[in-house]
């Protein structure tokens, strides 16, 4: 019996929510007296097991199998490591390639499946925490199986550093080639042109409380007047208000100005993700209860509509 | 061909919402209902595809109350040709349908239409479980693709060429066999508003109401090991220094503020 804790990698590096899956799934070994696996599949395994042998790892399965991440290889690999170890927990990452597998692995296994996990509560029963509502609630939900599939939030457990000492194995895993129907033909980077985000030391970002895209203007002389960069949140991108090379977050660019005030942004996780290392946060939102302020050094409580145009002034 | 899109009607939290007596959920007084925002690509892609090639039919699938009827329409007005809903009184008494369940009664209705290509939306934005599609896709023996944010189908070949939308600027490129699940990414399109002549066209298309039993289920379908325990609001973990005042009042201390921090210099 073991947790089974599957690693993440592209394009030859290993990604660090891997080493955040190791202490989530360390503390899940420890809560149910188990040890903790880890898998890594694909690449260069052998190099990337020994990036991986961390603190808190018992045992690292390195599967050679394809280069690059691909579900139906993944799913099956993870299908029969699960049938040898037993595991009572397969805990992966809510990557979008955590999206891609974990419920496949799930139903494969006829598992229950919690995904977006922000904590575990390991008492007489093992309680999952994750949030609903765009981050506006909290929720627990009670696991009443001997054995279930969890993937967790990135950037909420910290990553596992000191060196370990694993033992690392290489199973010859046999895939059923006539079962792997997608193939990753390439890869493309988005969101390249004349201004790099990253680069500002101030950014006024604007999210969908605009409402209109004549509203970006605003924003935008907002900006002027204060020597900064404009970006935004997704939501602007998807509309085709502002290009791609302007979204923070997730997807986009991962930003660390002095400055970040978001005017009209909720602070969805993913958001969050490309904006949580600036300085100081600055947050305009009519919504007392946004997830926004949770991050902000300062905050205005109040409609964009009105206080953007007086700030402006103070500046022109 | 037939394409099958899942939709699901979401509810957002007002700004100052209160949970419900025994706070399982947020009050419905506080809860606004519309139709979750990934399935609005999801529903615009499966009406392109029927628009760029003949004999598409486009089949909405949602497992909702009621009340959802009028967040389905507005698919049927978008150019959706028909809708199935799936509801009876075992749902209504399950307060926690799990992925499985979902995948499940999806699958049923798979197994009635047989479509080609079944879209899905990323996630829910109520619940944020993002697993339907995949599972659904493994449950029917389909091929799938998550995160997908560009399609290009090529029913010649048998291959949907697709981009997965990864991390950090990045996008897989990748090719997939049909039949497929593809889990669609807001801004993959560009979602149209309803016309009023689709809107009118919308009320005379079936929604076609189907129970647990209709599609050879039954109870045991929504049984699950997991349950939802409890719903709070989490402990405010803000320590933002709040500017209070009028709009002028507001503006003024924070431009004090980016004038003490040097900002306009620059
Ligand atoms: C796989 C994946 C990747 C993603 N990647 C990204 C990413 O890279 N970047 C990203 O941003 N999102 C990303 N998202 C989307 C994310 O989940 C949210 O949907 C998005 O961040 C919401 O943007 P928003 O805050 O602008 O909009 P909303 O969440 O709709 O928030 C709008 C805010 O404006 C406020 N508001 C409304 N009117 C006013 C007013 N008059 N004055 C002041 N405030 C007002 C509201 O109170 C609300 O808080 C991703 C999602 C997924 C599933």
């Amino acid at each position: 019996m073991t947790v089974l804790a599957l690693a993440e990698h592209r394009r030859g590096n290993i990604r660090p929510v891997s080493y955040e899956t190791v202490t989530a799934g360390r503390g899940l070994a420890d809560a149910l007296d188990t040890e903790l696996h880890l898998a890594v599949i694909g690449g260069e395994v052998s190099e990337f097991a020994e990036d991986l042998n961390r603190d808190g790892v018992d045992t690292i399965h390195a599967v050679a199998a394809g280069e690059e991440f691909n579900h139906d290889i993944y799913t099956q690999v993870i299908e029969s490591l699960a049938t040898d170890l037993d595991p009572r927990v397969v805990l992966m990452p809510n990557s979008v390639n955590g999206l891609d597998y974990a419920p496949a692995v799930a139903s494969r296994l006829s598992l229950p499946l919690i995904t977006d996990v922000v904590g575990f509560d390991a008492g007489d029963t093992m309680t999952a925490i994750r949030e609903m509502y765009g981050s506006k609630v909290e929720t627990t939900i009670e696991i009443d199986a001997d054995r279930f599939c969890v993937t967790i939030r990135p950037n909420e457990w910290p990553a596992a550093e000191g060196a370990g000492d694993a033992e690392i194995e290489e199973p010859d895993v046999e895939v059923d080639e006539s079962r792997v129907g997608s193939t990753v033909t390439g890869f493309e980077e988005v969101g390249g042109g004349d201004v790099d985000i990253s680069d500002a030391d101030v950014l006024v970002s604007v999210g969908r409380g605009i409402e209109e895209e004549e509203n970006i203007e605003l924003i935008e002389e907002l900006a002027d007047a204060l020597g900064a960069t404009l970006s935004s949140s997704r939501p602007i991108v998807d509309a085709g208000w502002l290009p791609k090379n302007r979204q923070v977050g997730q997807s986009g660019k991962v930003v660390t100005p002095d400055i970040y005030l978001a005017i009209g942004i909720s602070g969805a996780v993913q958001h969050v993700a490309g904006m949580k290392g600036a300085d100081t946060i600055v947050a305009i939102n009519t919504d007392p209860n946004a997830p926004i302020f949770d991050l902000a050094d300062y905050g205005i409580v109040d409609d964009l509509f009105e206080v953007v145009p007086e700030l402006t002034a103070q500046f022109s | 061909m037939k394409v099958l899109v899942t939709v699901k009607e979401v509810a957002e939290a007002a700004d100052d919402f209160e949970l419900a007596e025994g706070a399982l959920d947020i009050d419905e007084r506080y809860l606004e209902y519309d139709l979750n925002e990934w399935d609005e690509y999801a529903v615009e892609e499966g009406v392109e595809i029927a628009e760029e090639s003949e004999d598409v039919e486009v089949v909405s699938v949602t497992i909702g109350p009621e009340r959802s009827e009028e967040t389905i329409r507005m698919a049927l007005a978008k150019g959706v040709d028909r809708a199935i809903r799936v509801w009876d009184d075992t749902l209504e008494g399950t307060a926690f349908l799990d992925v499985e369940a979902r995948a499940s009664i999806l699958e049923a209705v798979v197994a009635e239409e047989e479509p080609d290509l079944v879209l899905t939306g990323v996630q829910a934005a109520d619940d944020g479980f993002g697993a339907t599609g995949v599972a659904l896709a493994d449950a029917i023996d389909f091929e799938w693709a998550a995160v997908v944010n560009d399609l290009d189908l090529d029913t010649g070949d048998g291959t949907a060429h697709v981009h997965r939308e990864l991390e950090g600027g990045v996008e897989e490129l990748t090719d997939v066999s049909l039949p497929v699940v593809l889990s669609i990414q807001t801004g993959i399109n560009e979602p149209r508003y309803a016309s009023l002549r689709g809107i009118r066209q919308a009320q005379s298309k079936e929604i076609a109401p189907y129970g647990l039993d209709d599609l050879g289920l039954d109870a045991e379908t929504t049984e699950s090991t997991l349950s939802l325990t409890s719903m709070y609001e989490p402990e405010t973990e803000s320590d933002a220094t709040v500017f209070e005042g009028s709009p002028e009042e507001e503006a003024d201390q924070l431009a004090e503020l980016f004038g003490e921090m040097g900002v306009v210099e620059g």
